[in-house]
């Protein structure tokens, strides 16, 4: 569990860390991550050079090749601005491995400096910004999938839906057992498949239960495993990136 | 070498090296300031929310009641010590009556089966409860060994309201029992339970099915 | 019953059995209902309290213990031995048995009974005895049950959780000749009066501990049903075996774990009894064991204690609420691990009991989702741990696991080091995801075990990277015409 956490007064800059998967897969969430952001008169810098975070490595037991990804991120953020990621899951391996990850090495002092600006792009957009969002949409119920690590590493299982909560169409609707893993766990659904598919139909069936069409969730893993699982029975229920769906509705 | 002295050996020879001992605050436990009617309605709250029976009664009055009480429950064989002042009130009022007084205070080996199979309840006294989690503790002794409170399939305990005190830790606390442990110390919340046939709550399944609690108060309660 | 009838798992086919009980309806439902029903009475039951305070309590307690390890467990020897308890110390559950084993001969024991004791579990107590001619009756209602079905615990605070009521009424008809029925009073009152004669009969009773106290020599037993008071002062001899990481300093560290435990474990805010043993029946009393025996098992123990991050391990208190709160044994059931402890806490204990090699794929059978470490009591970080483990299978760890690098390949080895390799090069990084974007029309439609319960992602035709410079650039035109117009 974090620690309460003093938030910053809004900064000029952010840096912005998009997440390998984001980059892959679903750079529209990241680039309307960085709309909400810029949208709320800060410039967003967004390294170049940034590659993966290291946790698919570090996960896997393979810390030596983990700690050469992560100690290449380090560099990318030398401003003292806060780095926001798109991803509970990324976001907690660089607020909570990191330090980990280096204590002990020549690189201690300065992943615990990056991992202390770390921030999740929820808990940026409604502690940092005080976003306020003026919902252009239709009248829509919308579940939400708080991913386990924004949940549980870094302690932000509410900021997601506080942020919907401010939406004035929007009305949030809570499946059964909201707070479980939905079976992705990153190399665990290529590990133990069967396992993992057990997972997300029993999340896809909570879902859908509640009879939205949309659900929204803040880690693109999430998104990858509920809305394939959705899409391979052929279900009408879609799913979105948090960032993309409040873009969207209120742009 | 012994097994004992390689297993300690290998744990004083800690490859990381010797451990720090943090100091602990009990402040979560303990302190709860509770005055004693709070404590009498959370005892009872507690017990009762575990299948357990409380009986008000008074001091002066109460082995009228448990006379009541046997009646109602049908006890014919009533197990008790001898010394403890709450057998020997108990042994004086029930000495006319229709009830048998089995002698608790002897070898178990010379009435096992009596017990086991011909002994409708078991009386016994109790150094105090908790409030926190209404629990009764006993401290058994010669007079009123510790399968007196287990093996019969009603076990009825005497309890004064004004020995419940507020949390376990207080109890063990207040009373010094690091100075002193008895050969057996229990606390009782409830009668025999368990959940192993899914999850349902079955009672007596190898101590009492019942627990009564005859709770005497100082004066009489209106 | 013999041993060898026994229905055996093991954690050497993990995939296959959680194939099986993942296709096993009755499995899946008897799981999702008990684990639903334990969550939600944990959460009820630590409402009002501070919770958060008192797992710092517990945690520190436990971490106090550990830090004072072998003075402790000498300070608890001295003490029981000055109580008249008979302590002895067994490197493994060889020994261990052994030294249970000669106390029941020495006694002429033909028929013991047990309480609850996974210890005993973990050492295969029951065959060892069985095998010298000495009968082991568990009598835990849900231990008996599993005798009974001759299979072994699924849970380690509720045995029988695999069982629905139905399977466990044809059990016992089978097994006791009680009439089938539904009716789960019946059944208990039945087991009562089966095992109360086993009770008076038993020549030794076996249990495990709770909590060992070092500072009075007092043994503390945690349980509702009475089988534990029974097994502990019913038979002549009563030997507790438990495991060298069970010792507390003071008594007044008990209380702080006893309420962690009993709400941790089934959401109770206190068990039936709380049974503390600190001598055997002194002269003069009237009950209770002559003889009181205490056997102290290492099994590996000691030397997870030798690791500062390891350490944290032996923290536990045997609640199980990192079972129950676990998605994936809800879904296989404690079964499948094929190990005494199944479960999260299971997969960072049992590599060290068994070697990694055995058990190579309990700490990748999870998620890391946090739910274990979230409800620990005493605050293992068990999802580290799980990864800590990952680490010394394939080799990376400090190796003070048996089985260390059991699963390096080079294959697997290679395919890190490319990982770590294009991540490091930021310019092949961008190369290769526009590559694959591009290729995406040519990606194959099936991905392995992803793609047989799942829709394949499919690669952005622009990266994040790209986007986010083309955005830029157009940003700077607007502010520069902007500006344009401005002047």
């Amino acid at each position: 569990m974090t620690p309460v956490k003093l938030y910053p007064p809004k900064p000029e800059k952010v840096y912005f860390f998009g997440t390998c998967l984001i980059d892959l897969f679903y750079p529209e969430a990241g680039m309307d991550g960085i709309r909400l952001l810029e949208r709320e008169g800060i410039e967003v810098v967004y390294p170049q050079a940034q590659t993966c975070c290291g946790q698919p490595a570090y996960t896997s037991g393979y810390h030596d090749e983990a700690r050469a990804v992560a100690a290449a991120q380090l560099d990318l953020f030398p401003d003292p601005w806060p780095i926001v990621v798109p991803s509970g899951s990324c976001g907690g391996m660089m607020r909570t491995h990191y330090p980990q990850l280096f204590a002990g090495t020549e690189h201690e002092a300065r992943a615990n400096e990056v991992a202390g600006r770390i921030y999740e792009l929820t808990e940026f957009l409604l502690h940092v910004c005080q976003l306020r969002l003026e919902d252009r949409g239709q009248p829509e119920k919308v579940a939400m999938h708080t991913s386990c690590s924004a949940r549980r590493e870094m302690g932000l299982g509410e900021t997601g839906p506080a942020l919907l909560a401010r939406m004035g169409q929007v009305e949030l609707v809570e499946q059964a057992r909201a707070a479980e893993c939905c079976g992705f766990g990153g190399t665990f659904a290529v590990r133990h498949p069967e396992v993992s598919a057990a997972m997300v139909e029993d999340k896809t069936q909570a879902i859908e239960a509640t009879g939205v069409r949309r659900f929204v969730t803040s880690d693109c893993g999430c998104l990858m495993n509920i809305a394939g699982r959705f899409e391979h029975q052929g279900k009408a229920v879609s799913g979105e990136h948090i960032a993309s769906y409040l873009w969207r509705r209120t742009s | 070498m012994s097994a004992r002295d390689n297993i300690l050996k290998r744990l004083r020879e800690r490859t990381d090296g010797p451990l720090t001992a943090p100091q602990s605050d009990f402040a979560v436990v303990t302190g709860r300031g509770w005055s004693q009617q709070e404590r009498v309605a959370r005892f009872e709250r507690w017990i009762t929310s575990v299948h357990g029976e409380v009986i008000h009664t008074s001091r002066d009055d109460w082995t009228a009641t448990l006379a009541k009480l046997l009646e109602a429950k049908g006890i014919r064989r009533l197990a008790l010590g001898r010394e403890h002042p709450v057998a020997v009130e108990a042994r004086a009022a029930l000495a006319e009556g229709e009830v048998v007084l089995i002698d608790a205070d002897r070898n178990i080996e010379t009435w096992r089966h009596e017990q086991f199979h011909d002994t409708d309840a078991g009386l016994t006294s109790t150094h105090g409860a908790i409030a926190e989690t209404g629990s009764l503790w006993l401290w058994p002794t010669p007079d009123e060994p510790r399968l007196l409170s287990l093996v019969p399939p009603i076990h009825i305990a005497v309890l004064d309201a004004d020995t419940i005190e507020d949390t376990f830790f207080d109890v063990v606390e207040a009373h010094g029992w690091a100075g002193g442990m008895p050969t057996n110390a229990l606390l009782i919340s409830g009668p025999s339970k368990t959940a192993d046939i899914e999850q349902t709550l079955a009672y007596g399944v190898h101590g009492p099915r019942e627990l009564v609690v005859l709770l005497r108060h100082a004066e009489d309660r209106p | 019953m013999s041993a060898s009838e026994v229905q055996t798992f093991t954690p050497r086919e993990f995939h296959r059995q959680a194939h099986d009980a993942l296709g096993n309806p009755q499995i899946r439902a008897n799981f999702r209902k008990a684990m639903d029903g334990l969550m939600a009475k944990r959460r009820d039951v630590f409402s009002d309290w501070d919770l958060e305070t008192l797992r710092e309590l517990g945690a520190n307690i436990r971490l106090r213990a550990l830090a004072k390890l072998p003075d402790l467990l000498e300070r608890l020897e001295t003490n029981c031995q000055a109580n008249g308890i008979q302590v002895h110390w067994a490197e493994n559950g060889d020994e261990a048995c052994r030294i249970i084993r000669e106390i029941c001969q020495r006694h002429g024991a033909k028929a013991v009974i047990k309480g609850k004791s996974m210890v005993s579990e973990e050492m295969h107590l029951n065959a060892h005895l069985e095998e010298a001619g000495i009968e082991a009756l568990e009598s835990d209602l849900g231990e008996y049950l599993v005798q009974l079905n001759e299979q072994t615990p699924s849970h380690i605070i509720m045995p029988a959780i695999h069982l629905n009521t139905d399977e466990i009424s044809d059990i016992m008809h089978a097994k006791t000749g009680t009439e089938r029925t539904r009716d789960v009073d019946y059944m208990t009152a039945a087991a009562r009066a089966q095992l109360r004669e086993r009770f008076m009969a038993a020549d030794v009773g076996i249990s495990g501990v709770n909590f060992a106290v070092a500072e009075t020599g007092t043994l503390c037993l945690v349980e509702n049903e009475g089988n534990g008071r029974m097994t502990t002062a019913v038979p002549p001899v009563h030997i507790a075996v438990t495991g060298i990481e069970k010792v507390v300093e003071h008594l007044r560290d008990v209380p702080p774990l006893y309420a962690l435990l009993t709400r941790s474990a089934t959401g109770q805010h206190v068990t039936t009894y709380f049974n503390m043993i600190s001598s055997p029946r002194k002269l003069g009393e009237h009950d209770g064991p002559n003889e009181v025996h205490l056997v102290l098992v290492d099994s590996g123990r000691s030397n997870i204690y030798q690791d500062d991050e390891l350490l944290d391990t032996l923290r536990c208190i045997r609640c199980g609420a990192c079972m129950n709160h676990c998605p994936v044994y809800t879904r296989v059931g404690g079964h499948t691990y094929g190990t005494t402890y199944p479960g999260p806490i299971g997969s960072i204990l049992m590599p060290h009991m068994m070697g990694l090699e055995a058990t190579k794929d309990l700490p990748t059978a999870s998620s890391l989702c946090g739910a274990c470490g979230e409800v620990c009591p005493v605050k293992i970080p068990i999802p580290d741990l799980l990864v800590r483990l990952r680490r010394e299978a394939v080799g990376e760890g400090r190796g003070n696991v048996p089985g260390a690098g059991v699963k390096r390949t080079k294959k697997e080895v290679a395919a890190w080091k490319g990982f770590q390799w294009l991540a490091t090069h930021p310019g092949a990084w961008r190369s290769s995801t526009a590559i694959v974007g591009k290729l995406q029309a040519l990606m194959p439609s099936k991905l392995g075990p992803w793609t047989e319960y799942r829709t394949a992602p499919k690669p952005a035709k622009v990266s994040l990277h790209a986007l986010v410079k083309q955005h830029k650039a157009k940003r700077h035109q607007v502010e520069k015409a902007d500006g344009e117009e401005r002047s």
